[in-house]
């Protein structure tokens, strides 16, 4: 049956209350509501669109440039570099020392999940140089900045055995001085390290190196 | 006139009958909406939500007139509100403890439905709306928690939208999506605000109506759980029915009365609630660079957040046991194609419990508790509705769930140690537990007679 075709309708001008189906018009009924739908859901876009990051919020991410002369062992230093805290922590000779102690406690000590470590921190003390220490103070689980614990010894939330290192009040992610995560904790991975390179002997550049030009 | 409408209402509100559903609506929903005449304390809590939420609605209009959506000026223009706005610390004040209160109320509301089955057939749906104004009051809580913009605020926000960054593959770009920037600021602060105040609300009050459309549509369980609707007087009221309006409104005022009482005196005399309403770290300013040295959700998403806790690597092995185990029974229990299916489904899941991140599971953990809800109507399977009439060992089911809820709670404000890890872990298990097993222990025991006629006694 196609449109052309009457219905037949009654002396009133009444059609039957059940008609017989009609493919044709069916099909083009389908057919409007797919397409309008279509065009409907494609109205999503650029409102899904407006969430991403502005571009004032891409621009935000220049290099940071950190002078670490005054830094003694044992300090801490933190930067913000892209709206993240960047520990610079200056390590005793001791602490870098005790760090392959502690392997057989730690989820990642080699730092080989890829992302977080770059290939020049793939190494016993995770940096460029054995004493200076640089990783973006964000815990690997759900985004809070861990608090130092640098001073050995039982204290509250850490181990009898505690060695230094840093712990994340939100979830208890324990970190130790090289910035690696205990196993067994929420935290999936070790600190990541930013890219960084050393402009001079005191002066470090977060967030550039061979791999990421400025 | 020929054709129009016959009412049978005169004068002004016969005028507007002939024009709009004035007093059928009125007679459907209220006069004549006949509600079970045993209804103890726990009935106070719908009608209660419903004046929380009114609540909310007028004193946050109120506070967007002073609020600055601004990362700048968020936190100064709170402080402004709560010493130079006249009357707005009262304002400030109702909302918090509003929102605190909300969850209360809802909290008992949902206990309530718990205990007497008033989510088993045919009120399935209420029950399921129910569950969907629940989540988006969840998020309608944690979004309005970050305007402030302390440093709880702030924290806050950074773990709830890292918990989508667990998501295997899109998770990193999503939380970027949600946050509009690389970490939680100024542009994340702007779309909360947003959502807080117009696309949230707006999602609730359709599903509150919803709520009670349907509720209405199947009528109000009982204490007793049973249809009242089964024995009905000569006109066809239900027997053990009362017309919602005047009984039921003006005892609603009363448990309104009685609950004014309570949030008038926490307002007044304790809005902090010794910290559990209004977070002493959220009198900080939010500081990008340094979390807290302890940070926890409001109290009303600690069980929540405990379970989150709860799911280490060493608990991954404990559920992918759970689901090998559940697979072997349900390749016993079930018949035909799905014998293969489930089974072998439940195996892929226990690998990749220990394949994929254990942070990502204990986001699954959480976000699973409060989706388990939904499925509640069809895990029951008691041959009764209401706990009256279950053997006693269910009481005592019950106790415990809801006790390990509480203490889940209590587990999720404190700082993390090894104890209070073990013991939320213990507790997932049982709030786990307690719905994953309901299809087998909801049928066992000695169920007591239910009456035919609800339980009353006039006073």
């Amino acid at each position: 049956m196609s449109q052309d075709t009457t219905v037949k309708q009654d002396e009133e001008g009444a059609a039957p209350l059940t008609l017989p189906p009609d493919p044709s018009r069916r099909m083009w009924i389908g057919a409007t509501c797919a397409v309008g739908g279509v065009a409907g859901a494609a109205m999503a876009l650029p409102f899904v669109g407006s969430f991403a990051p502005s571009e004032k919020a891409k621009a935000a991410g220049a290099a940071v440039e950190v002078d670490i002369s005054m830094l003694r062992p044992g300090e801490l230093l933190t930067v913000e570099w892209r709206g993240k805290p960047v520990w610079v922590i200056r390590r005793t000779p001791e602490q870098v020392a005790a760090l392959p102690a502690l392997n057989n406690q730690l989820a990642d000590p080699n730092s080989e999940r890829p992302g977080i470590t770059p290939e020049y921190a793939r190494n016993d003390w995770r940096s460029r140089k054995p004493e200076i220490w640089v990783g973006v103070a964000i815990c690997t689980h759900l985004g809070c900045s861990p608090t130092p614990k640098f001073t050995p010894g039982a204290q509250p939330s850490l181990p009898a055995d505690w060695q230094g290192g840093s712990l994340c009040p939100c979830h208890g992610s324990n970190f130790d001085m090289a910035g690696r995560v205990y196993k067994n904790k929420p935290a999936p991975d070790n600190l990541e390290v930013p890219p960084y390179q050393y402009v001079t002997d005191s002066r470090i550049l977060i967030g550039v190196d061979e791999n990421n030009p400025a | 006139m020929a054709g129009e409408k016959q009412v049978e209402t005169t004068g002004a509100l016969g005028w507007i009958d002939h024009r709009f559903p004035l007093t059928s609506t009125i007679k459907a929903h209220l006069s004549e909406y006949y509600a079970p005449k045993n209804f103890n304390f726990w009935y106070f809590f719908g009608s209660l939500a419903m004046l929380v939420l009114v609540l909310q609605i007028v004193t946050g209009i109120f506070l967007v007139m002073h609020y600055k959506p601004d990362a700048a000026y968020a936190f100064d223009s709170v402080e402004y509100i709560m010493r130079e706005v006249p009357g707005g610390w009262f304002m400030r004040y109702m909302h918090s403890t509003g929102a605190s209160m909300f969850f209360v109320v809802v909290y008992l509301h949902m206990t309530r439905a718990l205990i007497y089955g008033s989510y088993r057939k045919p009120r399935e749906l209420v029950w399921i709306f129910g569950v969907g104004i629940f989540l988006t009051l969840m998020a309608e809580a944690f979004l309005g928690y970050l305007l402030p913009w302390g440093q709880m605020s702030f924290w806050g926000a950074q773990v709830i939208v890292n918990l989508f960054a667990a998501i295997p593959f899109i998770g990193p770009e999503l939380a970027i999506w949600i946050r509009g920037d690389y970490v939680v600021s100024d542009a994340t602060l702007n779309r909360f605000f947003a959502l807080h105040v117009i696309a949230i609300p707006l999602v609730l009050l359709g599903l509150v109506g919803a709520h009670i459309v349907a509720l209405h549509e199947v009528g109000s369980n009982n204490p007793d759980g049973i249809d009242i609707k089964a024995k009905k007087d000569i006109y066809g009221r239900p027997l053990d029915g009362i017309p919602f309006h005047p009984y039921y409104t003006v005892h609603d005022i009363m448990g309104a009365a009685g609950f004014f009482i309570v949030f008038m005196a926490i307002v007044f005399f304790a809005p902090e609630m010794g910290g559990y309403f209004l977070e002493f770290n959220n009198f900080i300013p939010a500081d990008p660079l340094k979390t807290p040295p302890h940070i926890a959700p409001v109290w009303y998403f600690t069980p929540f957040y405990s379970m989150l806790r709860a799911v280490t690597d060493q608990f991954t092995w404990v559920m992918a046991a759970a689901a090998g185990i559940a697979a072997v029974m349900m390749f016993f229990k079930t018949k035909g194609f799905w014998k293969i299916a489930v089974p072998v489904i439940l195996l892929l899941i226990a690998v990749t419990m220990r394949t994929v991140d254990a942070k990502f599971w204990g986001v699954v953990v959480m976000g699973g508790a409060v989706v388990l809800l939904f499925f509640l109507p069809w895990l029951d399977h008691s041959p009764v509705r209401s706990i009256r009439y279950r053997p006693s060992w269910h009481k005592t089911l019950y106790g415990i769930f809801f006790i390990n809820f509480v203490i889940l709670g209590y587990l999720g404000t404190q700082a993390p140690t090894d104890v209070f890890n073990l013991m939320s872990q213990i507790g997932t298990v049982i709030y786990l537990g307690f719905f994953f097993l309901m299809p087998i222990w909801s049928r066992m025991g000695e169920f007591k007679p239910v009456p035919d006629r609800v339980v009353y006694h006039a006073h």
